[in-house]
């Protein structure tokens, strides 16, 4: 399967990041020479076997249900290019 | 043409962890923005999420209360998108293999009783909240939510009207608060829905093109959202058109749902396993502890009230509505053994009456379950007539003390004592001989009206049951 120009500028557009055409023609080559390399893979036999979600082995570790963070919130809104009553800012997101 | 309408709902409810459920940040609700949101919350560079037992936990009992499998492994995956309140630029959620699989609860939809079957359910991260008052011409960013544990339980498209898709989100609120994982706040979102609908002609077996309905945070507003939205579809199919598959917002000042803004690519959640989280565990010894800390579950504690107090199936389902209203009749069956029937009357009728005029819940009724008992007792040993028992309970209600105290104040003891009735029913024999004539003669409404004379003479303090039979000795001989 061979990915298109539409479909490069479709999962950047999902990822936001902004291409030039030329930038584009080249991610495109790259990610075909990839798609060929897991079309290899996938002509593999995997029958019966449990996919592997993590290359670590193991279960995930708990913590047990307790509040052990205090508030911290002037010094996280001092990161932020905008803030008001205690809120970060962004560009208005509707209209 | 006929239709038939096929719902399936999701249900997002908070878990009632004290912290999120990747970081040690507080879940309470209401603080002042920004003030609960961690680093790890914030999506700070080099941070890594931490799972909650807490949270594990509480969607294991879950699992065992719908009958469903617990997954000995199940894996957390991000879903990719990008929004303000989001600030990692995906959520942390569960995809191909969530933590509780299958299961179902069963429904009652007026007397019929349905099963509605679950696909699943998964753990998952909140968002944020965006507000979009005007702040300087831009949206306002509060992070105090996100993070914070949700369970979503995905049901089959197994219903087929608003009534049924509302009785089983009745249901299910009911169960998670019985169980307590969640506080079942609507107001607060704490339990919000969202309805898959769908029409299909009726015995057509595939399924038709469905919308998803969201912002459902009432089951009023589920109710009136899927009736709006089923005859949206069916109008539209009727006209010629074709329902095109999209998520529609429910506006209740309207009642209508619209179209949500859609970005054409939303629904492209590019989900993959999250590398910060390996696969979580459990064993079948956490999950033995958790049945062990389980209450008895609705479902059984109303077969056992139908089977053992004898109670109709109707009144056991409505008694097992809510564990609040459980537990009240169970600790009123517990002071007056024998009289369950009694109990469920009152409970189900003055107490849910009244509470229901004064839109209060039962956990605040000003007359306590053991206060109830002493009333219904006064009943059961033929000391108050039903009448009379109405008086002292609303009496009860507006807080004049205990039944005892009341009837004693008020002089409210029945007359049980024959000898008194005997003489008082002779006075009323003897001051009515028109009445006595007429029912030797065949009238039986002239005996009623005996009946009436003597309630009255007693000023209605008399067992009418035991004024009826002294009648008819005095009369009959």
């Amino acid at each position: 399967m061979a990915l298109s120009l539409d479909d490069v500028a479709r999962i950047a557009h999902l990822a936001r990041i902004e291409i030039t055409d030329d930038e584009a023609r080249r991610t495109l080559a790259q990610l075909n020479d990839i798609f060929a390399m897991i079309e290899r893979m996938q002509a593999v036999d995997t029958t019966g076997i449990e996919p592997m979600s993590h290359p670590l082995g193991g279960g995930q570790r708990l913590r047990d249900d307790a509040v052990t963070e205090t508030d911290n919130r002037e010094a996280n809104l001092r990161n932020a290019p905008a803030q008001q009553d205690g809120l970060f800012l962004v560009p208005r997101v509707i209209e | 043409m006929e239709w038939e309408v096929v719902i399936g709902l999701e249900t997002h409810a908070q878990l009632s962890t004290e912290s999120k459920i990747f970081s040690g940040a507080s879940t309470a609700f209401g603080a002042a923005p920004n003030t609960q949101a961690s680093v790890v919350d914030l999506a700070l560079p080099g941070v890594l999420p931490v799972l909650n037992r807490g949270a594990v936990e509480r969607a294991i009992r879950f699992g065992l209360a719908v009958g469903a499998t617990i997954a000995p492994r199940s894996i957390f995956a991000r879903k990719n998108y990008f929004y303000p309140d989001l600030p990692k630029g995906y959520q942390i959620s569960q995809y191909e293999i969530p933590v509780v699989q299958g299961g179902g609860l069963r429904i009652l939809v007026g007397e019929t009783e349905k099963f509605v079957h679950l696909t699943r359910a998964h753990l998952e991260e909140d968002a944020g909240k965006s507000l979009h008052e005007d702040y300087q011409g831009m949206s306002g960013i509060d992070l105090n939510r996100a993070g914070t544990p949700l369970l979503e339980i995905v049901t089959e498209p197994d219903m087929r009207s608003a009534a049924e898709a509302v009785a089983y989100a009745k249901a299910l609120h009911a169960l998670v608060r019985w169980i307590g994982i969640c506080d079942g706040n609507m107001q607060e979102g704490s339990f919000r829905c969202d309805a898959n609908v769908s029409v299909r002609p009726m015995g057509e077996s595939t399924l038709g093109t469905r919308c998803e309905i969201k912002n459902l945070n009432s089951f009023r507003f589920l109710e009136q959202a899927i009736e709006h939205e089923v005859e949206r579809q069916i109008e539209l199919i009727e006209g010629g058109g074709r329902v095109v598959q999209e998520t529609r917002l429910y506006d209740p000042d309207r009642n209508e749902t619209r179209a949500m803004r859609s970005k054409e690519d939303a629904q492209d959640y590019r989900y993959f396993p999250d590398p910060d989280l390996l696969p979580l565990e459990i064993d079948a010894a956490w999950i033995d502890r958790v049945r062990d800390g389980m209450p008895e579950l609705p479902e059984a504690k109303r077969a056992r009230f139908a089977a053992d107090l004898g109670l109709t199936d109707y009144d056991a389902g409505v008694l097992t509505g809510s564990r609040e209203l459980a537990d009240f009749f169970e600790s009123m069956v517990a002071r007056l053994p024998g009289q369950a029937k009694l109990c469920a009357n009152w409970l189900m009728g003055d107490v849910a009456a009244r509470l229901n005029r004064e839109q209060r819940d039962l956990t605040d009724s000003p007359i306590s379950a053991d206060a109830l008992s002493g009333l219904l007792a006064r009943i059961a040993d033929g000391t108050l007539s039903g009448k009379m028992a109405k008086e002292v309970f609303d009496a009860m209600w507006s807080g004049e003390g205990s039944a005892d105290a009341i009837i004693e104040s008020r002089g409210l003891k029945q007359i049980s004592d024959s000898g008194e009735l005997e003489r008082i029913i002779d006075d009323v024999l003897a001051a009515n001989p028109k009445s006595v004539e007429e029912f030797r003669a065949g009238k039986e409404k002239a005996f009623n009206a005996l009946v009436g004379q003597a309630m009255k003479a007693t000023k209605g303090k008399a067992n009418p049951a035991q004024v009826n039979e002294i009648l008819r000795s005095r009369l009959g001989g």
